[in-house]
């Protein structure tokens, strides 16, 4: 799977759960620059891609993302460790 | 989770149609047909959402219903499942959750959120972390027993000032029980360990609960079935102080909807059963009653024994059974009495339809025979197309999905939940039998001459009086269940209704009906309350009366007995009211028939229409039905 890929996925998550499919994300796009995207959708956005990729992030990585990229770039890394 | 549903097909353009549908009633309906699918937590997430958008126009089309939830963790990731999982059971739910922590201030202030909102039911979600005292290990048994104790003590006093001040049912969920071992298996052993604590409070709650009228929301067990870890993740319980993880919420909603379906009266009544491949392995048709699958010496054969066994206990606590068989009705009927292995006999079912009709057909005809509506079944077949057509004819009857394979049947429809209950009475655990009974009377029926002699011929009995604390459980079990004979259909809590015994001048019977067939126990009950300001005058606030005994003029006489119960009490005017609903049309002309007159009395309701009767004027119906005195 390529960054792209998950970044796509990630976009459609967040327009699902936050109900607005004018959200685009891009790798630099922090919370801040998305309405609505607070704390509380913050850790439903984090269980929905838990979920959906079969990882698991540590409470101190979620706490120290800035930004899209970031989360991209860690979920991949989870998906390459992870035996298939 | 949630694995007796079937999966949606392409659910994000279902929804988007939905919303944009015409009608604020197909917008509400489709929503319905959307929650009957399995949805994830994100769908969920999404479908509450729907129900906001949409949500001034659905209050004319199903009524609201609040409940707060008082939390003391954090539980607003709870609220859209439980208000999906609702709607699966047409209840349209508003919901509230008191601020992080902040249940006992708003329980007390009566100037709180809380207390505006008025609920009408309350579920404390109490997280274990916030309920354990701290207790030593090396504390003794008894000091394990006086802390975990008072905690609920305390508990209880909350329920009942919520209960008093705010008039609300109340459920309270069991602690999931997330404390890791100290000594390991030796925890079980030592009074003090944090496992036995929990275990303890949830002993303590129990009892409580069930001597206070609460209703348990036993989220302890679900995590036992689902595996702790679905649960509980501690890493939801650190980020956001989440003690249910959001992968649960699905599930945690489906079983506080199931508590609000049985306090309303939304749970199933009868299950029916497909045969070949369901109750027994193999097609009666081809393999005959001897070529069958069933019983001891093959695990297949004692799989559908399962099957069977499962059914036979829903029976004895009360769940009618029936049958529903695209088979030979003679061969079929002849494999229940001659199989010897069958461990359901002919007369533990009901109704019974082996024929080659639709099923769908057949499952009106189900409803009908039982008089009972057509969302009181479930429907168990272990084929997917007569599933999936069942489901698309007759969507609100229940249709499981299935494992492939039968060792899973039981447990899927376990899973399902469609039978919660929130008491277990004596009428209950008489009530199969009572409908085999109708069988034998409607046969009667079909050999009198008239309805006159089939009712002589019964030889009726009732049986009346006010409720007497005994009466209790059962009166407030038919007030919610009923839905047919309720000219009001007015929903009590058991303390709503022991409040109102209370009240000065409330006049309140109960009739049991028995016949030369088999008791029928408490069938109807009958609460009227003064009329403000109008002395002399009474009106029936609430009449419920059981579809089971239906055409048997229990009706007249109950009426003939309040009105000279009436009487003896100084009252000469009896009004009443008819509020129609989808289900209670039944009895559109009860009043009339009685010998109300129609009264031009202030009107809440439209639809409603007010009735009078005055005392002087009423003739006594004649029937078919002898008094007794109530036994002591």
């Amino acid at each position: 799977m390529t960054a792209g890929e998950v970044l796509k996925s990630f976009t459609q998550i967040l327009r699902d759960l936050l109900g607005d499919d004018s959200i685009v994300l891009s790798p630099s796009t922090r919370r801040i620059d998305v309405s609505g995207w607070d704390s509380f959708n913050y850790v439903n956005f984090v269980v929905a891609v838990e979920m959906k990729f079969g990882v698991k992030f540590g409470v101190a990585e979620v706490e120290s993302f800035q930004t899209v990229g970031e989360i991209v770039q860690r979920t991949l890394a989870l998906l390459q460790a992870s035996p298939r | 989770m949630l694995d007796w549903l079937p999966y949606p097909h392409d659910f994000s353009a279902q929804l988007r149609d939905a919303v944009r549908a015409d009608s604020a009633a197909e917008r509400v309906g489709r929503l319905i047909a959307l929650s009957q699918y399995r949805l994830d937590f994100l769908q969920t997430i999404q479908l509450n959402r729907a129900m906001d958008t949409i949500l001034l126009q659905a209050g004319e089309v199903l009524p609201h219903y609040r409940l707060a939830i008082l939390g003391s963790a954090t539980v607003e990731h709870l609220a859209p499942a439980i208000r999906v999982a609702a709607l699966r059971r047409q209840l349209w739910v508003d919901v509230y959750c008191c601020g992080y922590g902040q249940y006992r201030q708003e329980i007390m202030d009566p100037g709180s959120a809380l207390h505006r909102f008025a609920p009408q039911t309350i579920l404390f979600s109490i997280a274990t972390m916030h309920a354990v005292p701290a207790v030593e290990p090396a504390a003794t048994a008894d000091e394990v027993d006086r802390l975990t104790g008072g905690v609920v003590e305390d508990l209880k006093s909350l329920w009942r000032r919520a209960r008093q001040d705010l008039g609300a049912a109340i459920i309270h969920q069991t602690l999931l029980n997330v404390t890791e071992p100290l000594f390991g298996s030796f925890d079980r052993l030592v009074p003090g360990s944090p496992w036995r604590v929990v275990e303890r409070l949830n002993h303590f709650l129990a009892e409580t609960a069930s001597a206070e009228g609460v209703s348990l929301l036993d989220i302890a067990r679900a995590a036992q079935r689902d595996g702790q870890d679905s649960w509980f993740d501690a890493a939801r319980m650190l980020q956001a102080k989440q003690e249910i993880a959001p992968q649960s919420a699905p599930m945690y909603g489906e079983l506080v909807a199931r508590l609000l379906g049985a306090h309303r009266g939304k749970s199933r009544k009868c299950l029916v059963l497909d045969l070949d491949n369901t109750l027994w392995g193999g097609v009666l048709g081809d393999d005959g009653v001897t070529g069958l699958v069933l019983g001891q010496g093959s695990a297949a054969g004692e799989a559908y024994l399962g099957v069977q066994r499962y059914a036979r206990q829903l029976k004895e606590r009360g769940i009618i059974l029936a049958v529903c068989s695209k088979n030979d009705p003679v061969a079929a009927e002849e494999a229940f009495s001659s199989h010897p292995e069958m461990i359901l006999k002919r007369s533990d079912i009901a109704a019974f339809m082996a024929n080659w009709d639709d099923k769908a057909q057949n499952l009106e005809a189900i409803a009908g025979q039982l008089n009972i509506g057509l969302d009181s079944l479930v429907f168990l077949d272990d084929n997917p197309v007569e599933r999936a057509r069942v489901r698309e004819a007759l969507p609100v009857v229940a249709v499981p999905e299935l494992p492939d394979d039968v060792s899973g049947y039981v447990r899927r429809l376990a899973d399902a939940g469609y039978f919660e209950a929130i008491s277990f009475t004596m009428e209950d655990q008489q009530r199969a039998s009572q409908y085999s009974q109708n069988v034998e009377r409607e046969s009667m029926r079909g050999s009198a001459q008239s309805v006159d002699e089939f009712l002589q011929g019964l030889q009726m009995f009732v049986q009346y009086g006010p409720f007497a604390a005994v009466d209790l459980p059962r009166v407030t079990q038919l007030i919610n269940k009923t839905n047919q004979f309720t000219p009001t259909t007015r929903r009590y809590s058991a303390e709503q209704i022991a409040n109102y015994l209370s009240t000065a001048g409330t006049i309140n019977l109960q009739f049991r009906l028995r016949d030369r067939f088999g008791d029928n126990g408490l069938v109807s009950a009958m609460l009227m309350l003064p009329v403000e300001g109008a002395a002399g005058c009474i009106e029936i606030d609430t009449w419920v009366m059981s579809c089971r005994v239906f055409g048997r003029q229990l009706e007249y006489e109950a009426m003939n007995i309040a009105v000279e119960t009436a009487r003896c009490n100084g009252i000469r005017e009896i009004i009443a009211t008819y509020i129609p609903t989808q289900k209670n049309s039944v009895i559109r002309d009860l009043y009339p028939k009685l010998g109300f007159r129609a009264a031009n009395l202030p009107n809440q309701n439209p639809e409603a229409s007010r009735w009078s009767l005055l005392l002087s004027e009423y003739i006594p119906c004649a029937t078919h039905i002898t008094r007794e005195v109530r036994r002591p």
